[in-house]
Protein backbone atom coordinates (compact mmCIF):
# COMPACT_ATOMS: atom_id res chain seq x y z
CA UNK A 1 0.00 0.00 0.00
CA UNK A 2 2.46 2.77 0.99
CA UNK A 3 5.11 1.43 -2.01
CA UNK A 4 1.77 2.35 -4.33
CA UNK A 5 1.13 5.61 -2.41
CA UNK A 6 5.02 6.36 -2.69
CA UNK A 7 5.14 5.48 -6.86
CA UNK A 8 2.14 7.51 -7.50
CA UNK A 9 3.97 10.57 -5.82
CA UNK A 10 6.63 10.05 -7.75
CA UNK A 11 5.36 9.29 -10.97
CA UNK A 12 3.17 12.64 -10.68
CA UNK A 13 6.54 14.93 -9.85
CA UNK A 14 8.58 13.12 -12.74
CA UNK A 15 6.46 12.92 -15.49
CA UNK A 16 4.48 15.95 -14.57
CA UNK A 17 1.19 17.44 -14.69
CA UNK A 18 1.00 16.54 -11.19
CA UNK A 19 1.66 19.44 -8.77
CA UNK A 20 1.61 22.17 -11.22
CA UNK A 21 -1.08 21.31 -13.77
CA UNK A 22 -4.03 21.83 -11.31
CA UNK A 23 -2.75 24.81 -9.65
CA UNK A 24 -1.96 26.40 -13.52
CA UNK A 25 -5.59 25.74 -14.44
CA UNK A 26 -7.56 27.22 -10.84
CA UNK A 27 -5.24 29.88 -11.49
CA UNK A 28 -6.71 30.84 -14.75
CA UNK A 29 -10.06 30.38 -14.38
CA UNK A 30 -9.59 32.55 -11.50
CA UNK A 31 -7.74 35.08 -13.48
CA UNK A 32 -10.60 34.72 -16.19
CA UNK A 33 -13.40 35.47 -13.80
CA UNK A 34 -12.80 39.42 -13.43
CA UNK A 35 -12.42 39.68 -17.67
CA UNK A 36 -15.93 37.97 -17.76
CA UNK A 37 -18.15 39.66 -15.03
CA UNK A 38 -16.36 43.13 -14.85
CA UNK A 39 -13.40 44.16 -12.37
CA UNK A 40 -15.71 45.74 -9.77
CA UNK A 41 -14.26 44.93 -6.22
CA UNK A 42 -17.91 44.91 -4.34
CA UNK A 43 -19.03 42.16 -7.47
CA UNK A 44 -16.15 40.23 -7.20
CA UNK A 45 -15.69 40.06 -3.07
CA UNK A 46 -19.44 38.52 -3.37
CA UNK A 47 -18.79 35.75 -5.90
CA UNK A 48 -14.96 35.09 -4.41
CA UNK A 49 -16.23 32.39 -2.36
CA UNK A 50 -18.11 30.34 -4.93
CA UNK A 51 -15.34 31.36 -7.68
CA UNK A 52 -13.14 29.93 -5.83
CA UNK A 53 -14.96 26.46 -4.92
CA UNK A 54 -15.90 26.04 -9.01
CA UNK A 55 -12.11 26.73 -9.90
CA UNK A 56 -10.76 24.16 -7.38
CA UNK A 57 -13.07 21.54 -8.38
CA UNK A 58 -13.15 21.79 -11.75
CA UNK A 59 -8.96 21.67 -11.50
CA UNK A 60 -9.18 18.56 -9.19
CA UNK A 61 -11.33 17.11 -12.16
CA UNK A 62 -8.69 17.39 -14.84
CA UNK A 63 -6.76 14.97 -13.88
CA UNK A 64 -8.68 12.25 -13.02
CA UNK A 65 -8.94 10.44 -16.37
CA UNK A 66 -5.23 9.29 -15.62
CA UNK A 67 -5.67 8.40 -12.28
CA UNK A 68 -6.51 4.65 -13.14
CA UNK A 69 -6.14 4.52 -16.87
CA UNK A 70 -2.27 4.89 -17.21
CA UNK A 71 -2.26 1.37 -14.77
CA UNK A 72 -4.69 -0.05 -17.18
CA UNK A 73 -3.03 0.93 -20.54
CA UNK A 74 0.10 -0.63 -19.21
CA UNK A 75 -1.20 -3.87 -17.35
CA UNK A 76 0.29 -2.98 -14.16
CA UNK A 77 -3.67 -2.74 -13.01
CA UNK A 78 -3.91 -6.48 -13.98
CA UNK A 79 -0.63 -7.29 -11.90
CA UNK A 80 -2.24 -4.99 -9.09
CA UNK A 81 -5.36 -6.88 -9.11
CA UNK A 82 -3.49 -10.45 -8.72
CA UNK A 83 -1.06 -8.99 -5.84
CA UNK A 84 -2.07 -9.20 -1.92
CA UNK A 85 -3.62 -5.67 -2.32
CA UNK A 86 -7.23 -5.54 -2.49
CA UNK A 87 -8.55 -3.65 -5.18
CA UNK A 88 -10.74 -1.45 -2.75
CA UNK A 89 -7.21 -0.48 -0.98
CA UNK A 90 -5.96 -0.06 -4.31
CA UNK A 91 -8.57 2.37 -5.65
CA UNK A 92 -8.05 4.25 -2.01
CA UNK A 93 -4.21 4.67 -2.38
CA UNK A 94 -4.54 6.40 -5.47
CA UNK A 95 -7.12 8.70 -4.59
CA UNK A 96 -5.02 9.93 -1.56
CA UNK A 97 -1.72 10.16 -4.08
CA UNK A 98 -4.39 11.98 -6.13
CA UNK A 99 -5.29 14.50 -3.75
CA UNK A 100 -1.84 14.80 -1.85
CA UNK A 101 -0.73 15.95 -5.91
CA UNK A 102 -3.61 17.65 -6.77
CA UNK A 103 -6.30 18.88 -4.06
CA UNK A 104 -3.59 19.91 -1.14
CA UNK A 105 -2.12 22.33 -3.54
CA UNK A 106 -5.07 23.74 -4.42
CA UNK A 107 -6.31 23.87 -0.66
CA UNK A 108 -2.58 25.64 -0.35
CA UNK A 109 -2.77 27.84 -2.93
CA UNK A 110 -6.60 28.90 -2.84
CA UNK A 111 -5.93 32.01 -0.09
CA UNK A 112 -3.27 33.45 -2.75
CA UNK A 113 -5.95 33.28 -5.37
CA UNK A 114 -9.12 34.64 -2.84
CA UNK A 115 -6.71 38.15 -2.57
CA UNK A 116 -7.34 38.08 -6.83
CA UNK A 117 -10.50 38.18 -6.49
CA UNK A 118 -10.81 40.50 -3.33
CA UNK A 119 -12.01 37.75 -0.93
CA UNK A 120 -13.43 39.69 2.55
CA UNK A 121 -10.39 39.22 5.21
CA UNK A 122 -12.74 37.22 7.20
CA UNK A 123 -13.50 33.73 4.87
CA UNK A 124 -9.81 32.66 4.59
CA UNK A 125 -9.54 30.49 7.29
CA UNK A 126 -13.07 29.14 6.36
CA UNK A 127 -12.34 28.44 2.85
CA UNK A 128 -9.16 26.81 3.37
CA UNK A 129 -10.76 24.21 5.98
CA UNK A 130 -13.67 23.58 3.88
CA UNK A 131 -11.78 22.71 0.84
CA UNK A 132 -9.61 21.01 3.17
CA UNK A 133 -12.49 19.05 3.85
CA UNK A 134 -14.20 18.55 0.84
CA UNK A 135 -11.24 17.88 -1.80
CA UNK A 136 -10.53 14.27 -0.40
CA UNK A 137 -14.26 13.59 -1.18
CA UNK A 138 -13.58 14.82 -4.19
CA UNK A 139 -10.43 12.92 -5.34
CA UNK A 140 -12.24 9.72 -3.64
CA UNK A 141 -15.24 10.09 -5.97
CA UNK A 142 -13.16 11.00 -8.95
CA UNK A 143 -11.32 7.55 -8.48
CA UNK A 144 -14.60 5.73 -8.50
CA UNK A 145 -15.64 7.86 -11.78
CA UNK A 146 -12.24 6.39 -13.03
CA UNK A 147 -12.85 3.17 -12.32
CA UNK A 148 -16.44 3.22 -14.33
CA UNK A 149 -14.75 4.64 -16.87
CA UNK A 150 -11.65 2.48 -16.93
CA UNK A 151 -11.69 0.56 -19.89
CA UNK A 152 -13.18 2.72 -22.29
CA UNK A 153 -10.64 4.79 -24.78
CA UNK A 154 -11.14 8.65 -24.56
CA UNK A 155 -13.84 7.74 -21.63
CA UNK A 156 -11.97 11.74 -19.90
CA UNK A 157 -15.65 13.45 -20.93
CA UNK A 158 -17.76 10.31 -19.94
CA UNK A 159 -15.91 10.52 -16.69
CA UNK A 160 -16.75 14.37 -16.68
CA UNK A 161 -20.12 13.35 -17.07
CA UNK A 162 -20.56 10.51 -14.21
CA UNK A 163 -18.45 13.06 -11.76
CA UNK A 164 -20.05 16.51 -11.55
CA UNK A 165 -23.48 15.68 -10.52
CA UNK A 166 -22.42 13.53 -7.65
CA UNK A 167 -19.89 16.47 -6.84
CA UNK A 168 -23.04 18.86 -6.11
CA UNK A 169 -23.10 17.84 -2.57
CA UNK A 170 -19.87 18.77 -1.48
CA UNK A 171 -19.82 21.79 -3.45
CA UNK A 172 -22.76 22.75 -1.96
CA UNK A 173 -21.87 22.51 1.76
CA UNK A 174 -18.56 23.54 0.52
CA UNK A 175 -18.87 27.20 -1.20
CA UNK A 176 -21.75 27.53 1.34
CA UNK A 177 -19.22 27.65 4.30
CA UNK A 178 -16.95 29.59 2.31
CA UNK A 179 -19.19 32.06 1.87
CA UNK A 180 -21.24 32.48 4.81
CA UNK A 181 -18.07 33.15 6.16
CA UNK A 182 -16.99 35.48 3.84
CA UNK A 183 -20.16 37.84 5.09
CA UNK A 184 -19.19 37.16 8.40
CA UNK A 185 -21.92 34.79 9.39
CA UNK A 186 -21.81 31.58 11.52
CA UNK A 187 -19.85 28.56 8.74
CA UNK A 188 -20.12 25.68 11.34
CA UNK A 189 -23.41 24.00 10.06
CA UNK A 190 -22.63 23.43 6.53
CA UNK A 191 -19.05 22.73 7.63
CA UNK A 192 -20.29 19.98 9.62
CA UNK A 193 -22.27 18.27 7.13
CA UNK A 194 -19.59 18.85 4.37
CA UNK A 195 -17.26 16.90 6.90
CA UNK A 196 -19.88 14.37 7.06
CA UNK A 197 -20.38 14.59 3.14
CA UNK A 198 -16.62 14.13 2.71
CA UNK A 199 -16.76 11.37 5.72
CA UNK A 200 -19.53 9.05 4.17
CA UNK A 201 -18.00 9.25 1.22
CA UNK A 202 -14.22 8.12 2.24
CA UNK A 203 -16.14 5.35 3.81
CA UNK A 204 -18.18 4.03 0.92
CA UNK A 205 -16.44 4.54 -2.22
CA UNK A 206 -13.31 2.56 -2.19
CA UNK A 207 -16.16 -0.45 -1.63
CA UNK A 208 -17.98 0.69 -4.86
CA UNK A 209 -14.84 1.39 -6.54
CA UNK A 210 -13.29 -1.69 -5.74
CA UNK A 211 -16.59 -3.17 -6.91
CA UNK A 212 -16.47 -1.54 -9.92
CA UNK A 213 -12.93 -2.26 -10.77
CA UNK A 214 -13.42 -5.41 -10.13
CA UNK A 215 -15.96 -5.72 -12.90
CA UNK A 216 -14.33 -3.83 -15.69
CA UNK A 217 -10.91 -5.87 -15.01
CA UNK A 218 -12.74 -8.85 -16.66
CA UNK B 1 0.16 -27.41 -2.71
CA UNK B 2 -1.10 -28.29 -6.41
CA UNK B 3 -3.01 -26.14 -8.78
CA UNK B 4 -6.11 -28.20 -9.77
CA UNK B 5 -8.84 -26.95 -12.82
CA UNK B 6 -11.61 -29.21 -12.69
CA UNK B 7 -14.09 -29.02 -15.72
CA UNK B 8 -13.49 -25.56 -16.34
CA UNK B 9 -15.36 -23.54 -18.96
CA UNK B 10 -14.03 -20.33 -19.75
CA UNK B 11 -15.03 -17.32 -22.13
CA UNK B 12 -14.82 -13.69 -23.06
CA UNK B 13 -17.41 -11.22 -23.30
CA UNK B 14 -20.41 -13.82 -22.93
CA UNK B 15 -19.12 -15.86 -25.86
CA UNK B 16 -17.65 -19.16 -24.30
CA UNK B 17 -14.08 -19.78 -25.58
CA UNK B 18 -13.02 -23.44 -23.77
CA UNK B 19 -15.13 -25.40 -21.74
CA UNK B 20 -14.53 -29.04 -20.14
CA UNK B 21 -10.59 -28.34 -18.89
CA UNK B 22 -9.38 -30.27 -16.54
CA UNK B 23 -5.43 -30.36 -15.39
CA UNK B 24 -3.36 -30.52 -11.94
CA UNK B 25 -0.08 -29.24 -11.97
CA UNK B 26 1.80 -29.87 -9.07
CA UNK B 27 4.84 -28.81 -7.25
CA UNK B 28 7.95 -28.89 -9.86
CA UNK B 29 6.32 -29.42 -12.88
CA UNK B 30 5.15 -27.27 -15.68
CA UNK B 31 2.34 -26.68 -17.93
CA UNK B 32 2.50 -25.29 -22.06
CA UNK B 33 -0.86 -24.48 -23.18
CA UNK B 34 -0.40 -24.87 -27.16
CA UNK B 35 -3.26 -23.56 -29.87
CA UNK B 36 -4.23 -20.98 -32.35
CA UNK B 37 -4.70 -17.26 -32.26
CA UNK B 38 -8.20 -16.48 -30.39
CA UNK B 39 -8.57 -20.29 -29.58
CA UNK B 40 -8.65 -18.91 -25.47
CA UNK B 41 -5.43 -19.53 -24.25
CA UNK B 42 -5.15 -16.24 -22.87
CA UNK B 43 -8.75 -16.29 -21.32
CA UNK B 44 -7.55 -19.20 -19.79
CA UNK B 45 -4.92 -18.10 -18.44
CA UNK B 46 -6.91 -15.21 -17.35
CA UNK B 47 -9.25 -17.33 -15.68
CA UNK B 48 -6.56 -18.97 -13.39
CA UNK B 49 -5.28 -15.97 -12.69
CA UNK B 50 -8.42 -14.89 -10.99
CA UNK B 51 -9.01 -12.08 -12.86
CA UNK B 52 -11.98 -13.12 -14.71
CA UNK B 53 -14.62 -15.41 -13.34
CA UNK B 54 -14.86 -18.81 -14.80
CA UNK B 55 -17.92 -19.55 -16.97
CA UNK B 56 -18.62 -22.91 -15.09
CA UNK B 57 -16.01 -25.19 -13.24
CA UNK B 58 -13.77 -25.09 -10.39
CA UNK B 59 -10.07 -23.60 -10.16
CA UNK B 60 -8.52 -25.21 -6.87
CA UNK B 61 -5.31 -23.44 -4.82
CA UNK B 62 -5.07 -20.23 -7.26
CA UNK B 63 -5.72 -18.18 -4.53
CA UNK B 64 -3.10 -15.63 -3.89
CA UNK B 65 -0.15 -17.96 -5.20
CA UNK B 66 0.26 -16.46 -8.70
CA UNK B 67 2.51 -14.28 -10.30
CA UNK B 68 0.80 -13.01 -13.76
CA UNK B 69 2.75 -11.83 -16.41
CA UNK B 70 0.47 -11.09 -20.01
CA UNK B 71 1.70 -8.82 -23.01
CA UNK B 72 2.17 -5.78 -21.09
CA UNK B 73 4.69 -5.77 -18.40
CA UNK B 74 3.07 -3.04 -15.89
CA UNK B 75 5.92 -1.16 -16.24
CA UNK B 76 6.91 2.72 -15.41
CA UNK B 77 8.49 4.74 -18.25
CA UNK B 78 9.44 7.40 -15.70
CA UNK B 79 10.93 5.00 -12.81
CA UNK B 80 14.11 3.35 -13.12
CA UNK B 81 14.77 -0.29 -13.28
CA UNK B 82 15.61 -0.74 -9.49
CA UNK B 83 12.47 1.58 -8.65
CA UNK B 84 9.96 -0.60 -11.21
CA UNK B 85 11.37 -3.58 -9.72
CA UNK B 86 11.23 -2.63 -6.09
CA UNK B 87 7.57 -1.52 -5.98
CA UNK B 88 6.91 -4.74 -7.07
CA UNK B 89 8.50 -6.05 -4.71
CA UNK B 90 7.25 -4.24 -1.88
CA UNK B 91 3.39 -4.31 -3.39
CA UNK B 92 4.40 -8.47 -2.69
CA UNK B 93 6.12 -8.19 0.75
CA UNK B 94 9.53 -8.86 -0.52
CA UNK B 95 12.49 -6.98 -0.37
CA UNK B 96 14.97 -8.41 -2.11
CA UNK B 97 15.54 -7.57 -6.14
CA UNK B 98 19.20 -8.43 -6.64
CA UNK B 99 18.77 -12.00 -7.48
CA UNK B 100 15.90 -11.41 -10.75
CA UNK B 101 18.26 -8.18 -11.49
CA UNK B 102 21.00 -10.67 -11.91
CA UNK B 103 19.01 -13.42 -14.01
CA UNK B 104 17.94 -11.09 -16.50
CA UNK B 105 21.33 -9.94 -17.07
CA UNK B 106 19.50 -6.46 -16.41
CA UNK B 107 21.95 -5.49 -13.65
CA UNK B 108 24.01 -3.16 -16.19
CA UNK B 109 21.48 -0.57 -16.02
CA UNK B 110 19.63 -0.53 -12.76
CA UNK B 111 19.98 3.37 -12.88
CA UNK B 112 18.58 3.23 -16.68
CA UNK B 113 14.70 4.37 -16.59
CA UNK B 114 12.08 2.38 -18.21
CA UNK B 115 11.29 4.30 -20.64
CA UNK B 116 14.30 4.51 -22.31
CA UNK B 117 14.97 0.50 -22.62
CA UNK B 118 14.59 -1.67 -25.65
CA UNK B 119 11.70 -3.68 -26.06
CA UNK B 120 13.49 -6.92 -25.16
CA UNK B 121 14.86 -5.04 -22.30
CA UNK B 122 11.70 -3.88 -21.10
CA UNK B 123 10.62 -7.51 -21.54
CA UNK B 124 13.25 -8.98 -19.21
CA UNK B 125 12.01 -6.52 -16.46
CA UNK B 126 8.79 -7.63 -16.92
CA UNK B 127 9.79 -11.12 -16.48
CA UNK B 128 12.59 -10.43 -14.12
CA UNK B 129 9.32 -9.10 -12.01
CA UNK B 130 7.88 -12.80 -11.11
CA UNK B 131 10.92 -13.22 -8.98
CA UNK B 132 10.27 -10.82 -7.17
CA UNK B 133 7.01 -11.73 -5.98
CA UNK B 134 7.48 -15.10 -4.21
CA UNK B 135 5.15 -16.27 -5.26
CA UNK B 136 4.98 -20.17 -6.62
CA UNK B 137 2.79 -20.29 -9.38
CA UNK B 138 3.74 -18.34 -12.15
CA UNK B 139 1.37 -18.20 -15.06
CA UNK B 140 2.55 -16.83 -18.22
CA UNK B 141 1.32 -15.78 -21.45
CA UNK B 142 3.62 -15.65 -24.00
CA UNK B 143 6.81 -14.78 -22.02
CA UNK B 144 9.26 -15.04 -25.09
CA UNK B 145 7.86 -12.23 -26.64
CA UNK B 146 10.63 -9.67 -28.63
CA UNK B 147 13.22 -11.53 -26.37
CA UNK B 148 16.51 -12.46 -28.58
CA UNK B 149 17.57 -15.82 -28.83
CA UNK B 150 20.27 -15.31 -25.46
CA UNK B 151 17.30 -14.45 -23.75
CA UNK B 152 14.93 -16.54 -24.58
CA UNK B 153 17.62 -19.06 -23.12
CA UNK B 154 17.97 -16.96 -19.70
CA UNK B 155 14.37 -16.78 -19.35
CA UNK B 156 14.38 -20.81 -19.80
CA UNK B 157 16.98 -21.29 -17.01
CA UNK B 158 15.08 -18.58 -14.71
CA UNK B 159 11.88 -21.18 -14.72
CA UNK B 160 13.74 -24.30 -14.28
CA UNK B 161 15.28 -22.59 -10.94
CA UNK B 162 11.86 -22.05 -9.82
CA UNK B 163 10.53 -25.21 -10.55
CA UNK B 164 13.66 -26.81 -9.21
CA UNK B 165 12.57 -24.48 -6.43
CA UNK B 166 9.01 -26.24 -6.04
CA UNK B 167 7.53 -24.02 -7.85
CA UNK B 168 5.31 -24.32 -10.92
CA UNK B 169 4.49 -22.66 -14.13
CA UNK B 170 1.94 -22.58 -16.41
CA UNK B 171 2.49 -21.01 -20.10
CA UNK B 172 1.04 -20.08 -23.47
CA UNK B 173 3.83 -20.33 -25.47
CA UNK B 174 4.61 -20.72 -28.92
CA UNK B 175 8.60 -21.64 -28.97
CA UNK B 176 9.81 -24.90 -27.36
CA UNK B 177 11.76 -23.45 -24.35
CA UNK B 178 13.42 -27.25 -23.88
CA UNK B 179 11.77 -26.91 -20.40
CA UNK B 180 10.47 -30.62 -19.29
CA UNK B 181 6.78 -30.14 -19.48
CA UNK B 182 3.79 -30.98 -20.04
CA UNK B 183 1.53 -29.96 -22.85
CA UNK B 184 -1.97 -29.16 -23.08
CA UNK B 185 -3.51 -28.59 -26.62
CA UNK B 186 -6.63 -26.21 -25.93
CA UNK B 187 -8.27 -26.70 -29.00
CA UNK B 188 -9.38 -30.21 -28.07
CA UNK B 189 -11.24 -27.91 -25.46
CA UNK B 190 -13.11 -25.63 -27.78
CA UNK B 191 -16.79 -24.51 -26.68
CA UNK B 192 -18.76 -25.69 -29.91
CA UNK B 193 -20.17 -21.98 -31.17
CA UNK B 194 -21.37 -23.84 -33.94
CA UNK B 195 -24.45 -25.82 -31.26
CA UNK B 196 -25.68 -22.65 -30.72
CA UNK B 197 -25.85 -21.67 -34.88
CA UNK B 198 -27.62 -25.14 -35.09
CA UNK B 199 -29.97 -24.16 -32.07
CA UNK B 200 -30.72 -20.80 -33.81
CA UNK B 201 -31.95 -23.00 -36.84
CA UNK B 202 -34.03 -25.23 -35.48
CA UNK B 203 -35.73 -22.41 -33.79
CA UNK B 204 -36.34 -20.54 -36.95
Amino acid sequence: MRALFFRDLRLALRAGGGFGLGIAFFLIVVVLVPFSVGAEVTLLSRIAPGVLWLGALLACLLSLDRLLAVDWEDGALDLLATSPLPLEGIVAVKAAAHWVTTGLPLVLAAPLFGILLNLPVGGYGTLVLSLGLGTPALSMIGAFGAALTVGIKRGGLLLSLLVLPLYVPTLIFGAEAARRAAQGLDAATPLMLLAGVSGAVLACMPFAAGAVLRVNLR
Amino acid sequence: MELTVTDLAVGRGGVPLLAGVSFALSPGRALVLRGPNGSGKTTLLRTVAGLQPAMAGDVAGADERIAYAAHADGLKAALTVVENLGFWAAVFGQSEIAPALAAFDLAGFTGRRAGQLSAGQKRRLGLARLMVTGRPIWVLDEPTVSLDTASVARFADAVRAHLAGGGMALMATHINLGIEADVLDVTGFQAQAATVAQGDEAFL
